[in-house]
């Protein structure tokens, strides 16, 4: 499926309000923003490690549109910022993440943009590929044998880990048990250095679904009203006992995998570059003032707000004390315990 | 992709799909052969001479059909554990059998094995656990191995359960042999039952081959029942792989008339019913007709050959009895190459 | 540092790099596979330009799906190939746990010899490098436990490039750990040409009358730091470089504690049922009347992992100073 500009085809709303897409727009922009800050800070040695989603940001800013607070689940990987954002974390929340502070919600122990909240609903993940995808469908389970309607879990993967042995496994049970599940692959087409040819024979993930018994549906993951009324379609149906649903939302990684990376060992400046064409953020900003949502000046302050949210953010978790050594005893089992010495 | 074949093996047509009257008759014997030991194995745990048996009782048509579909000296067999039919098919004796049975010293395995988990790297049978779908990845390996040195006309034949295909590798392996074009057939023995969960509980769609699509190979649904139909489906896939086209996923539908093992009562969880219903479609008899009706075999061929089966099991049976178990100190061999000593 | 004759020098990234290197030039039933491992060339750029060189079919870039990176290996091995699976770190091997305890392990004894299953694991392990929970376990006390699998944790260059070549040429599933701390940080002298050094050795790298330190992997660099510094203060220390944790060289070391008379495992691994376990085990069972003191281990504390905040990484792991103290306490007991 080609990734076609939102611009080209015109304002098609499904359903959004003006504010619900600047909300969008807002969260692309601060997705945007807080990637760059985490390189930054690396870049000036102040952290040892950061990643971006960059290419993602309409996928997960829509989807985090069709969740709903304080209902659904949101089962992630590590890759999902603006999905967190989305569903309410703060800038100030993430930055706490990238500097590993004791107010971070993990204390600090994970690495950056492994967020968790259980307020927000946003589970707990290692950075094991589909390992989380088991519990997001135990999860879904559970609401379903509590007879929680109204309620879903949204799980999502890149690419790559579909091929996992748990992906499958999950996609089976949740299939068998018709769980309120969506199975969210934000396909960016690259897993590190490996490309989708080297990922798998069909590069279309979306049609495994009706092996496993389950409505499959992909969609341009550039645009984020697109990617908004799949999710929130699938959502939905999961919320109401229509069972689970796959969607493979096409998108790309615009950077290298991590600080760690460099993603010219293994492709083209002008692959990306080609990508590059249809970002989606100028893209959707284009949208909103096209179409009479957003004037110039309504994106202007909108940005500089973004950057004043993260500036505000990023300086203030940096003067957050690290954990302390005591901490790293704590929580490993409930209650008072004594480790082995 | 996903295609249904149709039945080829009723009692009024005989479409032979290529096969001699010799071949007919070997895979019925295989047939024969494979109900046959498989009784032996029961018998003898009710005699309380060996510990442990499992049947593929409903599952001889495809093992035989496809067994006759493998080259020997060629191809490679990466069985599971229900698959004596295919594994005397392409080589395993009688006594190999039963040495697995009595794990007795020159069983293949030295007796370490749970019986039916054969091995033989003279015959391309490769060693498995008891580890559902664990296997698969060195099927693939294998067909790499084969793809990689070029070895064209060789390809591996690989087989599960329809539980297994739940499992992860399952997943892993289907996914890997399709980016890298390989050699491999995939055999799913869809019985119906994991020892005690149906395939409703298994998976959400009963038609496993429809997943082939996605994985971008080929997928078949066959009835395994019908061992010519079996046959004819495996040759073809395999012929494709040895000849660079790639895998393929066959389904093939048969039935699990016995419980799991002689550990498993099947009354818990399925009724005598269900399983005398589909006992009507119990492939032996129906070969066993088939081949009467059209002349292939005379009634008393049909005779000597249960005779000479019959015989040739309770002659392997009894040398296998015979021999010795495994000395204590063969607890020790075989943990690495050279002489190990294991820490005490 | 002044080169030996027929040696360069190397640091240990380049020790395995050098190592595969040869291996896939000298045997073209050499095969890598893994994530990462051909465009990139490995995500530490060990196999950099492997795949230019040797070709897509014997540099393998796998899907995500570690499995079956093993099980695929075992069905090449038992094939006749001789696959070096890597797994990119060490933290992503649990899903492949099975098809290395429960299959490669297994291949020769359940075939009793029929088939075999000559295959080398390699993945980075270890911390030191702010590699939070699930960039920076020791996963060797999960395996140690394990007949049929043999473990290596070099920690000189030297000994990656002899003890890879052993692994490769071993006719036994090996599983070969990289301290990833070390690949660039430790440099040394490391011969040219194929030559092996044979896993289940460990090696005395500083001789010494009052106390044995057994140790491997990164905690071997800082042992002998502490260990010099002792022998400033006018103690004398012997350290182990075990090198080989499966099998296990029981002889060097109780022929140390001998000596000695007094032994101090240490190593980065939790202590609870770690391999400094199996050690203190054994030397009670064999030598319990030559010790003169309590055996010592020093070890990770009892936590899943180290964090990846600094008070967090500092805390789980020993650092040189509390191994210098360990020492002293030990030789002056």
């Amino acid at each position: 499926m080609a990734k076609t500009d939102t611009k080209a085809k015109g304002l098609d709303r499904h359903g959004l309000t003006d504010e619900q897409l600047r909300q969008i727009f807002r969260n692309m922009l601060l997705q945007r923003q807080l990637d760059n800050r985490g390189f930054q800070l690396n870049r000036q040695g102040k952290v040892p490690f950061a990643l971006g989603s960059e290419g993602h940001e309409a996928l997960q800013a829509g989807a985090a549109m069709a969740f709903n607070r304080g209902k659904d689940i949101l089962a992630p990987y590590y890759r999902d910022l603006g999905l967190a954002l989305g569903i309410g974390l703060t800038p100030y929340e993430i930055m706490l993440s990238i500097f590993a502070r004791v107010d971070d919600h993990n204390g600090g122990r994970q690495f950056p943009n492994h967020y968790s909240s259980k307020a927000a609903g946003l589970m707990s993940f290692s950075s094991i590929l589909a390992a989380h995808i088991p519990h997001a469908v135990g999860a879904a389970y559970a609401q379903k044998y509590r007879g929680e309607t109204g309620r879903a879990v949204l799980v999502t993967c890149g690419d790559g880990t579909t091929s996992e042995g748990e992906w499958h496994e999950s996609m089976n049970f949740a299939a068998i048990h018709k769980l309120p599940l969506v199975m969210l692959v934000e396909n960016n087409e690259w897993a590190i250095s490996t490309p989708l040819s080297k990922q798998m024979a069909n590069p279309e993930i979306w049609k495994r679904a009706e092996g496993y018994g389950m409505p499959g549906k992909r969609f341009n993951g550039f645009d984020p009203i697109e990617t908004y009324a799949n999710v929130k379609e699938a959502l939905d149906r999961a919320r109401t006992g229509g069972g689970p649903t796959l969607l493979e939302g096409m998108c790309y990684r615009f950077l290298a995998h991590s600080t760690d990376d460099n993603d010219m060992t293994y492709r083209t400046k002008e692959i990306v570059a080609e990508a590059r064409k249809h970002d989606p953020v100028p893209n959707f900003q284009a949208v909103l003032v096209d179409s009479g949502v957003m004037s110039d000046a309504d994106v202007d302050a909108m940005k500089k707000d973004v950057l004043r949210e993260t500036n505000e953010a990023t300086d203030k978790a940096e003067a957050v004390p690290y954990p302390q050594a005591s901490d790293l005893y704590t929580n490993l089992y409930e209650g008072a315990w004594q480790p082995w010495q | 992709m996903a295609t249904k074949s149709k039945t080829s093996g009723s009692a009024s047509t005989l479409e032979r799909r290529g096969l001699t009257d010799e071949q007919l008759v070997g895979i019925l014997r295989t047939m024969l052969m494979h109900r046959r030991l498989e009784g032996r194995g029961f018998e003898l745990n009710r005699q309380g001479k060996i510990p442990f048996a499992s049947a593929g009782e409903g599952h001889e048509a495809v093992q035989a059909g496809a067994a006759m579909a493998f080259e020997r000296g060629k191809d490679i067999l990466v069985p599971y554990y229900r698959d004596l039919g295919l594994d005397i098919g392409i080589g395993l004796s009688p006594l190999e059998v039963l040495l697995s049975l009595f794990a007795r010293v020159a069983d293949h395995s030295g007796g370490r094995q749970f019986p039916h988990h054969y091995a033989s790297k003279k015959l391309g049978l490769y060693s498995i656990s008891s580890v559902l779908a664990a296997q698969l990845p060195h099927a693939v390996g294998a067909a790499y191995a084969l793809k990689y040195r070029k070895e064209t006309g060789r390809a591996v034949l690989a087989t599960v359960g329809d539980g297994a295909t739940s499992e992860g590798e399952w997943h892993e392996s289907m996914n890997f042999a399709a980016i890298h074009k390989l050699p491999i057939v995939f055999l799913c023995e869809n019985n119906e039952w994991a020892i005690s969960t149906p395939l409703a509980k298994q998976m959400a769609n009963p038609n496993i081959y429809e997943r082939a699509e996605g994985y971008g190979m080929p997928g078949v649904q066959i009835n395994g029942f019908d061992p010519i139909a079996c046959y004819a489906a495996v040759k073809e896939a395999m012929d494709r792989a040895r000849t660079g086209g790639g895998p393929t996923f066959i389904e093939a539908k048969c039935y699990r008339f016995l419980a799991h093992t002689t550990d498993d009562d099947d009354r818990t969880y399925r009724s005598r019913e269900e399983v005398a219903e589909r006992r009507k479609q119990d492939p032996v008899p129906t070969f066993e007709r088939l081949l009467v009706e059209h002349g292939v075999l005379t009634a008393e061929g049909l005779e000597d050959l249960k005779r000479s089966v019959l015989a040739e099991a309770n002659e392997a049976t009894d040398r296998a009895e015979s021999m010795p178990y495994p000395a204590p100190h063969d607890l020790y061999t075989n943990v690495y190459a050279d002489s190990y000593q294991p820490w005490r | 540092m002044a080169v030996t004759a027929g040696s360069k020098v190397l640091n240990n990234v380049e020790a395995v790099r050098e190592t595969l290197y040869e291996a896939m030039k000298s045997d073209d039933r050499t095969i890598i596979l893994g994530e990462d491992v051909g465009a990139r060339g490995n995500v530490f750029l060990i196999t950099k330009d492997f795949i230019n060189e040797f070709g897509p079919e014997r540099v393998i870039d796998t899907p995500i799906a570690e499995a079956s990176i093993v099980g695929i290996a075992v069905g090449m091995a038992m094939e006749g190939l001789r696959p070096i699976a890597e797994i990119q770190f060490a933290d992503f091997i649990y899903p492949a746990f099975n098809q290395i305890v429960g299959e490669a392990a297994k291949t020769r004894y359940r075939s009793n010899g029929e088939y075999t299953c000559p295959l080398v694991i390699r993945t980075p392990y270890g911390g030191g490098v702010r590699g939070a929970l699930s960039h920076s376990v020791s996963i060797e006390a999960l395996f140690y436990h394990v007949p049929g699998l043999k473990i290596v944790a070099p920690a000189f260059p030297a000994d990656v490039k002899g003890l890879l070549n052993a692994a490769i040429d071993d006719p036994d599933p090996v599983l070969f750990l990289e301290h990833k701390k070390t690949y660039r940080l430790i440099k040394g002298e490391v011969p040219e040409g194929h030559y092996t050094i044979p896993i289940g050795k460990a090696n005395v790298i500083k001789e010494g009358r009052q106390l044995t330190v057994v140790s491997y992997g990164l905690y071997v660099h800082w042992a002998l730091e502490a260990a010099n510094q002792l022998e400033n203060e006018g103690m004398s220390v012997e350290v182990i470089d075990l090198r080989s944790i499966r099998p296990m060289d029981r002889t060097t070391i109780l022929n140390s504690v001998e000596k000695t008379r007094k032994l101090l495992i240490i190593h980065e691994d939790n202590k609870f049922g770690g391999i400094g376990a199996e050690i203190s085990a054994m030397v009670a069972e064999e030598a319990l009347f030559s010790l003169d003191a309590p055996i010592r281990r020093l070890a990770a504390p009892d936590v899943p992992a180290m964090g990846y905040a600094e008070p967090l990484e500092h805390e789980y792991m020993s650092s040189p100073a509390q191994m210098a103290d360990a020492m002293r306490e030990l030789v002056k007991f």
